[in-house]
């Protein structure tokens, strides 16, 4: 026991698992004794879908070194395929749970196979390009979700690209609309579920990292070309993290879609897949409990400065480049340090112990 | 580590700051508690800050009225004109108390937003998100403004009524819900009165900043009117590029027009001759029109739009149906729900975008749809 | 006849997206940073631009001038206080920074000048021309506009060739650290690539808005993006590739609307850069790089 705790590894793992479990025990009991507000209850939900994306997205960005500006197109195919799978299962499987998870499991295959797709030729590029190519797939999904008509009629089952509404016969219902997106859905996502999705994403994303797969990932994002003389095939293991990464996503946006009663193409927009990089970048690339809180934090944050009206976008704007000059920038890093070390040694000072070295 | 220590502390203060939120506006008060969400920040802040501006002025008014005994209170929260944030700002409403809900501002984010208050059983009455879903998501969802199709189906028989032979181009948002609803209800009528539609083209909000392309199609399709089902936002710059290429076709809108008289820097005379649908003229000289444009002017530099027209009968209209029903500060909000809808379904309801209004059970209003023709820079009646 | 005239509008649009992607191709050669701010600093431009005239009364060359000063100003402060400090980070964090420098010129411009939109006068006054009693139009912002952009690009090759400046810009391009080691000023260079960047957007801004004349706060985003699209399709960092990007996205964005569909136009113009990127993955006009073991 003693030897696993020693690894560092492993710790980190369990510190994350812990944080996340003793997060969501709170939260539940809280919920279940009726002492969250309305919109604390609101925010349960879609945290957890954005924890997710996050995590996936640090996998791509954080370990495998791949700039992603997509990620909220993999987000919109698991949530508009979520739904009408949830809404064609209505008369099979009775039990809301159930029928999440099969939405969800569906809508994480096809982001996942989407992902493989588009994976073969877009991961012969790298870098910046890389970047464009994605950003260009969100926009291509976001605007063909936008024209795509589903609906079901006497007939059956329909499903359409037009330009023009799709007309279903009398008493058919639309799942998907066009511009109107999605309508009517059922709320069938839970805090529970999404915990459930929470764990999930941890358990792959933390197992691959730590694998020898996953090592051979880091290796070639140092490095790559002394990564690939030593025989590991890069593509291969680009390409699984990017799938991996898709299907967690498409997963998040099932659980995400399932919240809300409607919702359109345009919410799968660049600035999602923006504000899903920010997350990832401020909790600290490759580290996954940094994703977890920054996601956390920064989507409660827009929220909580409800109370500023107009300013608060301002604010949020401001908030960010401060953090991002706090966290990364080495001058001001210089600075904190100093002051860091002036607490301390008042910290020790007052307390009369003797400083210990720092075992890190 | 240490950036994680302080990721922890911006999410303490996060929490916390949310905490004071909620604390504070717990105060209890003896005044009816009406909420609104719509875009105050973003690309379609223009429509969210009119009908804020709006409610705000209607329940001024209300509240300073001496002889008044049911005083009014009102929080506006931002939704970006997007669902998701649309059910947050409809959550931290809640948390404050609203007992009845004026918004929201656009369609989808209404969309996602109805059905929560059907089940909240809060009474909802939206100035302006038009899609039909909204009237039908629940008994006690209503509308202030028109219906998509019907508005639509009225548009084409203006149309039908005026320019019989009229070559017809439409250009539309595919991606609004708004604009595409009226597309739809005008296509259906237009078939039916077999009015010549020589050209359909569309954009999409991503592609909206270039209409040239649009424009010249039907320009080359030979039509010689244009209907526009689109906000004026989008409608100046079509007008604009028009009359660069020489081209002058007849303009038709709806309700999403008006204001284009008011966008700054843009030349009026090229508007000469539009018609429009729009329930609201701000160049009207009753008193309460012209009282209200005092106040909005001044209070926002800006002529008022039938957005914020439409906000400020929202406001009358719930504090007429309050008043008749007797409805007190202190009740519960699913009891002032119940007592709103016998009343809006009953109630007839004279307000600045038109008189003697009514409701169907749906939540569907009624009102005439007027139809003027801007005349030198002014709305006039169009017989 | 229609297919000529849809030619021109897809150049005019695609000549203003080419002086945006001119700004970005410069900033991202240099300091080596995607600058995602470079839209609003567009849309500054032209709200300069727009106050100038309307509210002072000055003409089209004062207000000109005017918004290339604001913008000038604004890019170097943006620069030193917001990327400066974050010089030798990883390029995302930069990137994120950028993110929220856009974040906050779109508040603020929605706090100054709120979100009423706005229609910019347009600064050509000269007539269009009408050929072929009127079945061809060039308007003249089209031929100002393909000329302005020309003229930058021409410009900019010569100042990036031939002034010692522009050596150091290059210098510091190709390494920084040797550019270094040589005695160029590093910093000096990057924020003056900044200047010229953000006086080519006020440039841009005043030639978007008077072909678009709506201008909002959100304005500069999309024609960003798009701009950004077309440095990439060029092959980014290289100066005739934004210019050959800009002109072709506008004219595959024009004929798409016209011939495909006016609302599947996005896919279509993206299907083709992602096309082109893997037929060429540095862009049409780029260097591929070999990298070094």
């Amino acid at each position: 026991m003693k030897k696993i705790l020693n690894n560092k590894n492993t710790r980190t793992n369990l510190i994350t698992y812990l944080v996340v479990i003793v997060a969501f025990v709170i939260m539940q009991t809280l919920y279940s004794l009726d002492m969250l507000s309305n919109s604390m209850k609101g925010y349960l939900v879609p945290i957890c879908a954005y924890v997710s994306l996050a995590v996936s997205l640090n996998l791509l960005v954080g370990v495998c070194g791949e700039l992603s500006l997509g990620h909220a197109g993999f987000m919109g195919i698991g949530a508009f395929s979520g739904v009408v799978i949830a809404a064609l299962l209505k008369d099979v499987i009775a039990s809301d749970v159930l029928r999440l998870l099969c939405a969800m499991v569906f809508g994480g295959l096809l982001a996942g196979a989407l992902g493989f797709l588009i994976g073969i030729p877009v991961l012969r590029l790298r870098g910046d390009y890389l970047a464009i190519v994605t950003l260009a797939f969100g926009e291509i999904v976001k605007n063909l979700v936008g024209n795509l008509y589903v609906g079901i009629d006497s007939d059956g089952f329909h499903m359409a690209i037009s330009t023009s509404r799709m007309e279903l016969l009398e008493g058919g219902t639309y799942l998907i609309a066009g511009p109107k997106g999605a309508t009517g859905v059922e709320k069938l996502a839970s805090f529970p579920m999404g915990f459930v999705l929470v764990l999930l994403t941890l358990f792959v994303v933390l197992n691959l990292i730590n694998s020898k797969e996953g090592r051979a990932i880091k290796a070639v994002r140092d490095n790559r070309i002394a990564a690939e003389s030593v025989g590991i095939n890069v593509t291969a293991f680009r390409m699984k993290a990017f799938v991996v990464s898709a299907f967690l996503a498409g997963m998040a946006g099932a659980l995400f879609g399932m919240n809300y009663s409607s919702f359109t193409a345009s919410k799968f927009n660049f600035n999602t897949s923006i504000n899903i990089l920010v997350f990832v970048v401020l909790g600290g690339m490759g580290n996954i409990l940094g994703s977890v809180i920054s996601a956390t934090a920064l989507y409660v944050l827009p929220e909580a400065m409800r109370g500023l009206e107009d300013f608060r976008m301002l604010l949020y704007a401001v908030v960010l480049i401060l953090v991002m000059l706090f966290t990364w920038s080495p001058k001001v890093k210089e600075k904190t340090e100093v002051v860091s070390e002036w607490v301390k040694g008042l910290f020790y000072k007052l307390t009369g112990k003797k400083e210990v070295g720092v075992n890190e | 580590m240490k950036k994680l220590i302080a990721m922890c502390l911006a999410l303490v203060m996060a929490l916390s700051l949310l905490a004071g939120c909620s604390s504070h506006s717990g105060s209890d008060s003896d005044a009816l508690k009406i909420g609104m969400t719509g875009p105050l920040t973003g690309g379609n802040a223009v429509y969210g800050t009119a009908v804020q501006a709006g409610i705000e002025i209607a329940v001024e008014e209300i509240n300073a009225d001496p002889n008044n005994t049911l005083k009014l209170e009102f929080q506006p929260q931002d939704d970006e004109a997007d669902g998701e944030k649309a059910v947050s700002g409809y959550n931290v409403l809640k948390d404050w108390g609203m007992q009845v809900f004026i918004g929201t501002v656009t369609s989808s984010a209404c969309n996602a937003v109805a059905p929560l208050t059907v089940e909240d059983e809060i009474f909802l009455l939206t100035p302006s998100a038009t899609a039909a879903e909204v009237a039908t998501a629940g008994s006690s969802t209503f509308q202030m403004c028109f219906t998509d199709p019907n508005q639509g189906a009225s548009a084409a028989e203006v149309i039908a009524n005026n320019w019989p032979e009229a070559a017809i181009g439409i250009v539309y948002d595919a991606s609004d819900d708004y604009s595409s609803g009226l597309y739809d209800g005008f296509k259906n009528k237009a078939a039916e009165l077999s009015l010549n539609v020589v050209c359909e083209t569309s954009f999409t909000g991503d592609t909206k900043s270039d209409l040239s392309t649009q424009v010249t199609m039907c320009k080359d399709a030979g039509a010689d009117l244009m209907f526009l089902p689109i906000y004026y936002t989008e409608a100046s710059y079509i007008l604009n590029y028009a009359s660069r290429i020489d081209y002058a076709p007849q303009y038709v809108g709806c309700d999403g027009m008006d204001g284009i008289l008011n966008v700054e820097g843009f030349d009026t005379s090229l508007a000469e001759g539009m018609a429009l649908l729009t329930p609201f003229d701000a160049n009207a000289t009753d008193e309460a029109t012209q009282s209200f444009v005092a106040k909005y002017t001044e209070k926002t530099g800006e002529v008022p739009t039938q957005f914020a027209a439409d906000a400020y009968d929202c406001v009358y209209a719930v504090y007429q149906a309050a008043v008749a029903a007797g409805v007190k500060a202190s009740d519960e909000p699913a009891d002032i729900c119940a007592a709103l809808i016998e009343q809006f379904t009953s109630m007839t309801f004279d307000g600045l975008t038109g008189k003697g209004m009514t409701w169907d059970s749906e939540g569907m209003i009624s009102k005439a749809p007027a139809v003027v023709v801007i005349d030198g820079g002014i709305y006039v009646p169009m017989d | 006849m229609q297919i000529i005239q849809y030619l021109i509008n897809g150049i005019s649009i695609g000549a203003v997206y080419a002086i945006i992607a001119l700004g970005y191709t410069m900033v991202y050669g240099i300091a080596k940073m995607l600058n995602f701010a470079h839209g609003d600093v567009i849309m500054v431009g032209a709200y300069i631009s727009f106050c100038v005239t309307n509210y002072l009364g000055a003409p089209a060359w004062v207000a000109l001038i005017a918004a290339m000063a604001v913008c000038t100003v604004l890019g170097i402060v943006i620069e030193g206080l917001a990327y400066k400090p974050l010089r030798g980070t990883p390029s995302l964090a930069v990137l994120i920074t950028a993110i929220g420098v856009s974040y906050f010129l779109q508040n603020a411009a929605q706090l100054i000048w709120s979100s009423s939109p706005k229609s910019f006068t347009s600064i050509v006054t000269m007539k269009p021309i009408s050929l072929l009693d009127g079945q061809l139009v060039i308007t003249g912002e089209v031929l100002v506009t393909v000329a302005v952009s020309a003229l930058v690009m021409v410009g900019l090759t010569l100042f990036t060739g031939k002034t010692r400046t522009g050596k150091a810009m290059r210098a510091v391009s190709e390494d920084r650290d040797a550019a270094q080691l040589m005695g160029i000023n590093v910093n000096r260079t990057i924020s003056t690539t900044f200047a010229i960047g953000s006086a080519l957007a006020a440039v841009a801004g005043v030639l978007l808005c008077s072909t678009v004349p709506t201008l909002q706060p959100t304005t500069g985003s999309m024609p960003g993006i798009r701009a950004f699209t077309a440095a990439v399709l060029g092959g980014i960092g290289s100066i005739p590739g934004a210019m050959l990007g800009g002109i072709l996205i506008g004219i595959i964005e024009t004929f798409a609307k016209a011939y495909i569909s006016t609302q599947l136009s996005d896919a279509v113009v993206f299907s083709v850069l992602i096309i082109i990127l893997l037929v060429k993955p540095a862009g049409l006009l780029g260097k591929q790089v070999q990298e070094k073991v």
